[in-house]
């Protein structure tokens, strides 16, 4: 009863701030969703495979059309591997902190359940980077920063404590 | 037109030969410093050039030894004591490779063999397959496209060989290399992940096993290519293939059978 009440009153409310032209103060309040930042960048200069506004749009036409690549005709390029997506959006499991899929805390979910849209791929593809994975891209895999990777920093890197 | 007197080399062959002798560096012939993989690219696709095959012998195959069943669960992440299929009864569960006993009921000749995907040159599975999920590679390799499978399973009742399995509960903690999951069939790929990487030098897990196991009754190859070990073997031993009366031309093959 309670809760009716309530839902009553931000209805009331939502509409009384239309009708006084403030739609864009309820607007405001919805937070946008916090996606986890990647463990590596491809080169200093990129942080992802392609420019992360290409990749905001674009990732699942890669990811499709490199499925069908990859399983009928053979070709395994690593770029738009999902494998590869998951080594470096996902805390490897040596980090202590496994992140599964359920979870908004992992990188495709953390935007996927905040659009509502339901993947598919995790119900055969491993959702979390394989034991002792570390490196990422052919092009040359970056840790965060500016510094060129040290034996320290790989060490660190393949051991998980990157942030 | 080729020419009879010319000796039989492809023109890819010969620009391999060729690319092959410069990056390893020879420091007495035949020897190399550098192994030079005879894989394709990463980025080009299997071609019909090839079609890989396996001569097992069954004769080599000891009783009671199941190494390669034991090498292909480790590999593509199926059954076993760690299987993560939890729920499913044991004919459920997933079999990609088995150990089969036959008996001649004649003569009391007995033979142990590893049955699997024999994949067919004619896959009555991708016949009968209503979305296409079933398909077969352009160099011979029979394999589920689980993005598109909707699990009808039409395909397992269609193989002769018993060879498709289903998967009847949520898995997760797969292997990047084999991917499966709750709702699709799935069967034995041929280590499509090794040939891909290896090319002709690849060693399907199974044949890793078993060689490991010191039997060495499998033998992987390109039947297309006269020269390979396989094509050799088949050459000077023959093949059975099993249930040949069904035109199938399975690329895997027997021998002692």
């Amino acid at each position: 009863m309670v809760r009716l009440l309530r839902l009553l009153r931000s209805l009331l409310l939502a509409a009384g701030l239309a009708s006084l032209g403030l739609p864009l103060a309820v607007q405001a309040e919805v937070p946008l969703p916090k996606v986890p930042e990647a463990q590596k960048r491809v080169s200093e200069t990129q942080g992802c495979v392609e420019p992360v506004e290409v990749m905001r749009k674009k990732h699942y036409e890669f990811l499709e059309h490199q499925r069908d690549d990859t399983l009928r005709r053979g070709i395994r390029t690593r770029k738009y591997s999902l494998e590869e997506c998951i080594n470096c959006h996902v805390p490897p499991p040596e980090s202590g902190k496994l992140v599964r899929i359920e979870s908004k805390e992992h990188f495709c979910n953390s935007c996927h359940s905040y659009a509502a849209v339901h993947i598919d791929c995790f119900q055969c593809h491993r959702d979390t980077p394989l034991p002792g994975k570390v490196s990422g891209h052919k092009t040359g895999s970056r840790l965060l920063g500016t510094a060129p990777p040290t034996m320290e920093s790989l060490k660190l890197a393949s051991e998980g404590d990157v942030r | 037109m080729s020419d009879a007197s010319k000796p039989e080399i492809s023109r890819r062959r010969f620009i391999g030969g060729g690319a092959a002798a410069a990056a390893g560096l020879a420091i007495a012939p035949g020897v190399f410093l550098t192994e030079v993989s005879r894989a394709r690219p990463a980025d080009q696709p299997a071609s019909a050039e090839n079609r890989w095959g396996m001569l097992i012998d069954t004769t080599k195959c000891a009783e009671g030894c199941d190494a390669c069943v034991r090498g292909c669960q480790q590999e593509n992440g199926w059954g076993g004591p760690n299987s993560n299929e939890k729920h499913s009864s044991a004919l459920q569960k997933s079999q990609w490779i088995r150990i089969v006993n036959v008996r001649d009921k004649e003569t009391g000749f007995a033979a142990t063999l590893p049955m699997m995907c024999q994949h067919c040159e004619h896959p009555p599975c991708v016949d009968v397959c209503p979305t296409g999920a079933s398909m077969k590679r352009a160099d011979g390799i029979v394999l589920v496209d689980r993005h598109i499978c909707i699990g009808c399973r039409y395909c397992m009742m269609a193989c002769p060989y018993k060879a498709r399995s289903f998967v009847h509960e949520d898995l997760r903690d797969q292997l990047p290399t084999a991917p499966r999951g709750k709702g699709c069939v799935e069967s034995c790929t041929l280590c499509v992940h090794r040939v891909d990487r290896d090319g002709p030098d690849a060693v399907p897990a199974c044949a890793e096993a078993c060689a490991a196991e010191g039997h060495d009754a499998f033998i992987f190859g390109d039947l297309n290519d006269p020269n390979s070990r396989i094509s050799e073997a088949l050459a000077k031993h023959g093949g059975t293939k099993i249930r040949d009366d069904l035109g199938l031309n399975q690329g895997v093959r027997y021998r002692g059978i």
